[in-house]
C-alpha cells in the first residue's frame, strides 16, 4: 500500500519535470511552446463540447428512466452461463455508459456487502479494468467529426464483457 | 451498430419508459442536468486539454516522443498496421497509451484526441473511421492502467483491510479483455 500511495503522488510530477527539464536541455524555448501547445487545447475543448453535450443528454435519460432494470434481466440468463454474479450486473450495464454512476453502484456494493467480500472484489477489479467507451468515444471521434464508427462499439463491448468474465474468474482464483 | 443508434435508442427507450413508469418529469430533467454537466466539464477540459497538449508540443519538440513511439515501435505497427512509423499519429498514440498506463487520465484524453486529429490526416473518407482509429478507440475503452487509484481510494474509505489487493486481479483482468478487444477489432475489420 505504501509503495503504492508514493508511487501515485509522485508519478504526476515526475512526468512533467522529465518533459520540461527534458525539453530545455534539447534547446526547446519551453515557455512559448508551451503556449502554443495550450492554444491548440482551448480549441480542441471547444470543438467536443456539442458532442459531449448531445451524449450526455441521452446519458441522463437513459439513467433516470430505470431502462437499467430491464438491461439487467434481459443480461441475467447469459450472465448465469459465463459464471457473473447477478450483483455484478448493473455495474456491467451501467460501466460503458458513465463512470460517475458505475462509481456510485460500486460504492451501492461495498456499502451492503463490504470491500473485501467476493462481490467487492470482482466489483473493484472490473471496474479498475474497463472504462466509459461512450463518453471516450463521443469524444475522440467527435473530435474529428467521424460520423461512421464502424465495428468500435461492438468490440469495445466485447471486450468489456470479457473483462468482467476475467475478473470473475482471476477473483475466485486469487481470493479463494 | 453505430454511435447514433446508441443515442437515438437511450434517448427513446428513456423517454418511453419515463412516461410508462410515471416519472417522465425527473427523466427530462435528467437530461437538461447532462446538457449543462457536459457544458462545465468541457470548461474544465479547456484549462487541462491547454495544460497536456503544452507539454506534448514541448515533448515533440524535443524529441521525446519519437524516443517513446520508437521504443513501442513494433507493437504499435502490428496494432495499427495502415499508419506509417514516422507519422505522428503513432507518437501521439504512444503518449496516449503512456498516460493511460500510468493513470494519469486526465493527460491521456488530450494526446488521444490529438492522435485522432492525426489519424485524420491518413483518412480518405472524412466521416467514416480507419481502421486504426477503431483499434486505437478499443484499446482506449479497454483501460490499460497499472494501478487503479481511484478504486484503491475507495476501497480504502470503504473500510478495507488493504485495499490495493485488487492491483494484480485488475491487471490481468486489463490483458483480458484488452487482448480480447484487439482481437475482436482484427477480426471485424474484415466485414465490417
Amino acid at each position: 500500500m505504501d509503495v503504492i500511495e508514493v508511487i501515485s503522488k509522485y508519478l504526476l510530477p515526475l512526468f512533467i519535470s522529465t518533459i520540461l527539464i527534458y525539453g530545455y536541455t534539447k534547446g526547446v524555448d519551453v515557455y512559448s511552446t508551451f503556449i502554443e501547445g495550450a492554444e491548440e487545447g482551448i480549441t480542441t475543448a471547444i470543438r467536443i463540447m456539442p458532442y459531449l453535450v448531445t451524449m450526455f443528454i441521452a446519458i441522463g435519460i437513459f439513467r433516470t428512466s430505470g431502462a437499467m432494470d430491464i438491461f439487467v434481466s434481459a443480461l441475467t440468463p447469459l450472465a448465469n452461463i459465463v459464471g457473473i454474479p447477478s450483483e455484478i450486473l448493473p455495474l456491467v450495464v451501467m460501466r460503458p455508459i458513465s463512470g460517475m454512476a458505475s462509481l456510485g453502484i460500486v460504492a451501492e456494493l461495498f456499502s451492503i456487502y463490504g470491500a473485501d467480500s467476493f462481490i467487492g472484489r470482482v466489483a473493484s477489479t472490473a471496474m479498475g479494468s474497463s472504462e466509459t467507451i461512450l463518453y471516450t468515444l463521443s469524444i475522440y471521434f467527435g473530435s474529428i467529426g467521424i460520423k461512421n464508427t464502424r465495428y468500435t462499439l461492438i468490440a469495445a463491448f466485447i471486450a468489456e464483457f470479457a473483462g468482467f468474465i476475467a475478473a470473475v474468474a482471476v477473483c475466485k482464483f486469487v481470493f479463494a | 451498430m453505430g454511435a447514433g443508434i446508441i443515442w437515438l435508442f437511450m434517448m427513446i427507450i428513456g423517454i418511453f419508459l419515463g412516461i410508462l413508469n410515471g416519472n417522465i418529469v425527473e427523466v427530462v430533467q435528467a437530461g437538461m442536468d447532462g446538457a449543462v454537466q457536459a457544458v462545465e466539464l468541457c470548461f474544465g477540459f479547456i484549462g487541462i486539454y491547454s495544460m497536456w497538449l503544452g507539454l506534448m508540443k514541448i515533448a515533440q519538440r524535443s524529441g521525446l516522443i519519437e524516443g517513446i513511439s520508437k521504443k513501442m515501435g513494433r507493437f504499435l505497427s502490428f496494432l495499427f498496421p495502415d499508419v506509417p512509423k514516422e507519422h505522428p499519429a503513432m507518437g501521439a498514440m504512444a503518449m496516449n497509451m503512456t498516460a493511460n498506463i500510468f493513470g494519469l487520465g486526465n493527460a491521456a484524453t488530450p494526446f488521444g484526441v490529438k492522435a485522432m486529429e492525426h489519424l485524420q490526416e491518413l483518412n480518405r473518407e472524412k466521416d467514416r473511421a480507419t481502421d486504426a482509429m477503431c483499434m486505437f478507440l478499443v484499446i482506449n475503452g479497454s483501460s490499460v492502467q497499472l494501478i487503479p487509484a481511484t478504486i484503491i481510494a475507495m476501497r480504502g474509505s470503504a473500510g478495507s483491510s488493504n485495499p490495493s489487493e485488487i492491483v494484480g486481479t485488475t491487471l490481468i483482468a486489463t490483458i483480458c479483455s484488452t487482448a480480447t478487444g484487439i482481437i475482436s477489432a482484427k477480426v471485424l475489420k474484415r466485414w465490417m
